[in-house]
């Protein structure tokens, strides 16, 4: 008979490793699947300066390391794998993973997501060579030279703010004639001289030659193509869900979110949805981190229901 | 085997040897060269079949500029001195294999 875990946590950011934490301190049996190592999302960006109780700020791969440390502290266990399938239709659940199955009475789903593509033709080949997501990891590579920001939220403008920095220009290209991002990153971009706002546009094609060397931007009010040409382009339109191995298991919504309310319930029973990857109005790190321990709280109360620890 | 430091100094050797040769390109200040490290760290430990090294893209800048690195992690699977396979972004174990074994 296989082992079967109070809890089983899919995806280490700080969502992740918060319910491991409450989950694994609470007494449950407790692993952690992680397809890479910890952190998430959050250890692709700098510093995170809106985390309480950093004063100085801390970076995000530390921040998911020291979450990781704290779970663990209290028994969770961290196991390196990919989530390939599940099954939620009995009250024991399957989890396969690259690393064998796993079973478990309750299952947080705290999966995150990927950086949203353009969807552009030559896309996937001129990624790392010209087309970026990670402007914290490959800004660098452009000391001096001319990038594009694609996208207007508050992402967008750190990028496009750190990028001034370090290129010679730097062209925001955003499709509507207002940034959503909030005002501590607006100002301070329209405030750097390097930077261009390219209003009302959408970009229409990647042209390269061996990399990058320029895209095409299209006004989509006077419907005017213009060629802005760049050495480098980073992407910062929105993130896509990580839901593709729950293959119809819970209820998503119409972009791909799980659907599940302030109390992280899915439409399965025992099984809860835990940061950016549920339906939700602002996602942050700090808000990861509650869903992880709202996530732990209603775990424990299934089981006791289900009849015991 | 553990994974070997590699630059311009030992580049001939990383080149002309038997072994396939997987090279991650990495900065320190890189969060997904982070989470990818210990990942080569153990395929290196484990295969000692294969030649695994690090790059670090500050202090080995021709290196990079060689190979055409503009982001990191980048993975380059190398055999008989010829680039067979290369990747960015932090991968999973597995797929890091699947690009050994190909």
């Amino acid at each position: 008979m296989e082992h079967i875990h109070d809890m089983v946590v899919i995806g280490g950011g700080p969502a992740g490793y918060t319910a491991a934490l409450y989950a694994a301190r609470g007494g449950l049996d407790t692993v952690l699947l992680e397809r890479l190592s910890a952190g998430g999302q959050m250890a692709l960006t700098g510093d995170i300066d809106n985390y309480p109780g950093f004063d100085e700020g801390i970076d995000g791969f530390t921040l998911g390391v020291r979450m990781q440390h704290g779970a663990e502290r209290f028994g969770a266990r961290t196991v390196n794998a990919e989530v390939t399938a599940v099954d939620f239709s009995q009250p024991v659940k399957r989890i396969v993973t690259t690393d064998g199955v796993y079973h478990a009475r309750t299952v947080v789903i705290a999966a995150g997501a990927d950086p949203r593509k353009l969807g552009l033709d030559g896309e996937q080949e001129l990624t790392g060579s010209g087309v970026h997501y990670c402007a914290h990891c490959d800004g660098r590579f452009y000391k001096d030279k001319t990038v594009a920001v694609i996208g207007g939220g508050n992402s967008a403008a750190a990028d496009a703010l750190y990028l001034s920095r370090l290129a010679k220009k730097v062209y925001m290209v955003h499709r509507r004639d207002a940034l959503r991002a909030e005002r501590i990153y607006r100002e301070p971009l329209y405030n750097a001289e390097n930077v261009e706002l390219v209003w009302d546009s959408i970009v229409t094609e990647l042209i390269a030659d061996t990399r990058l060397t320029g895209i095409r931007v299209k006004n989509v009010k006077t419907g005017e193509a213009t060629q802005l040409n760049c050495d480098g382009a980073f992407v910062s339109i929105g993130r896509v869900p990580l839901t593709g191995f729950l293959g119809g298991s819970v209820a998503l919504d119409g972009s791909g979110y799980i659907i599940a309310d302030e109390s992280t319930r899915t439409s399965a029973d025992g099984v809860f949805a835990a940061g950016d990857i549920r339906t939700k109005a602002l996602r942050q790190v700090v808000t990861a981190a509650a869903d992880g321990a709202v996530a732990a709280h209603y775990a424990e109360e299934y089981i006791s229901a289900m009849g015991g620890l | 085997m553990s994974a070997i430091k590699a630059g311009m100094k030992n580049f001939e050797e990383v080149r002309s040897s038997a072994k396939p040769v997987l090279i991650d390109f990495y900065a320190d200040w890189c969060g997904p060269c982070k989470m990818v490290s210990p990942v080569v760290d153990e395929i290196a430990d484990e295969n000692p079949q294969y030649l695994v090294c690090k790059v670090n893209v500050d202090e080995e800048q021709q290196l990079a500029e060689q190979f055409g690195v503009s982001s990191i992690p980048t993975l380059v699977v190398m055999r008989n001195g010829e680039v067979v396979s290369r990747s960015t972004g932090a991968k999973p174990k597995a797929q890091i294999l699947a690009m050994l074994e190909e």
